[in-house]
């Protein structure tokens, strides 16, 4: 019995947990850190941190923003803790033949790895915003750029899904 | 510096959340997309509910953080070309590596170290924005 208990905490939670656990987010980041979700700035942080002498856009006191850089080592931190002692598939949650160091050497694992973490960063900074600052905190706020960003993010996806993924994929 | 411990506690605790909730799965959010299950969308939808009361309460009621400081609920500026393009471009990134920026740096941590050439990829991407988005519509 105590075998099955733990099998039960180390499955996957159904999706009403988890939206609640996501959504405990946006207050537990108000009330305890008086700041607002948001996590693609990160990638902006560690332009600017590493070279500071680039363009204008980078020239800024990114240690003043620092929270959410701690916020994204504790979310790495937390993926660890999960996956060493929380989670009992051994299933990668991602498909390896796209995701390894060898798929780089291919045109394919090129241009999933590469070609799609470009665009996550190019596309977050320019939509001034990723998943957590758009689709959570902006639709929190009732922000109707926020909507305008998570239309085009499903436009995006859906393009890429539907059209380019499936020539893609082995 | 308490806040930052603070935020890296939050973090820890998203970190874990993002893993367990399959959020930071390449399958579920291909699964997403393609309409096949309400997972992604009942999370996100259940997300958002909960932000929205989290807001509802803090301007109704005026509350306060920890430490009392005021909640000042600011709004990024609505520049509606560079949110609808960004977010097609972003959209494109999300569908091909399956992770948004959180799933990137929780996956990394869990020791997919692949994954850390998708991150770094992200932060180059960044970097390109930042070069040429004064050629960019906003």
């Amino acid at each position: 019995m105590l075998a099955g208990l733990l099998e039960d905490v180390r499955g996957p939670w159904p999706w009403w947990i988890g939206g609640i656990a996501i959504g405990l987010m946006v207050p537990l980041l108000l009330f305890l850190a008086n700041r607002q979700f948001g996590l693609s700035s990160t990638l902006r942080h560690i332009c600017a941190a590493c070279l500071p002498s680039g363009p204008s856009f980078f020239r800024y006191d990114w240690r003043k923003d620092a929270w959410n850089l701690f916020l994204v080592a504790g979310v790495a931190i937390g993926g660890g803790l999960a996956q060493r002692y929380l989670i009992a598939s051994p299933e990668a949650p991602m498909p390896l033949e796209l995701f390894s160091f060898d798929a780089l050497g291919t045109p394919r694992g090129l241009l999933v790895m590469v070609g799609g973490g470009f665009l996550v960063g190019f596309g977050s900074r320019w939509a001034n915003g990723c998943t957590s600052g758009h689709a959570i905190m902006g639709l929190s706020l009732r922000r109707p750029a926020s909507l305008v960003a998570v239309i085009g993010f499903f436009v995006g996806g859906l393009f890429v899904t539907w059209f380019v993924l499936p020539k893609v994929l082995p | 510096m308490k806040r930052n411990l603070t935020c890296l506690a939050i973090g820890v605790y998203f970190g874990i959340v993002l893993l367990k909730s399959e959020v930071a799965s390449w399958f579920r959010i291909q699964e997403m997309f393609r309409f096949e299950a309400l997972h992604m969308y009942g999370i996100i939808g259940i997300g958002v509910a909960m932000g929205a009361l989290s807001v509802w309460l803090v301007q109704s009621r005026r509350l306060r953080a920890l430490g009392g400081e005021p909640i000042e609920l600011r709004s990024k500026p609505a520049e509606y070309r560079a949110q609808l393009l960004g977010g097609i471009v972003f959209g494109c990134g999300w569908a091909l590596t399956g992770a948004c920026p959180g799933p990137l740096y929780a996956l990394v941590g869990a020791g997919y170290l692949p994954m850390l050439v998708v991150l770094l990829s992200a932060v180059a991407g960044t970097y390109a924005y930042g070069v040429v988005r004064e050629k960019l519509p906003h």
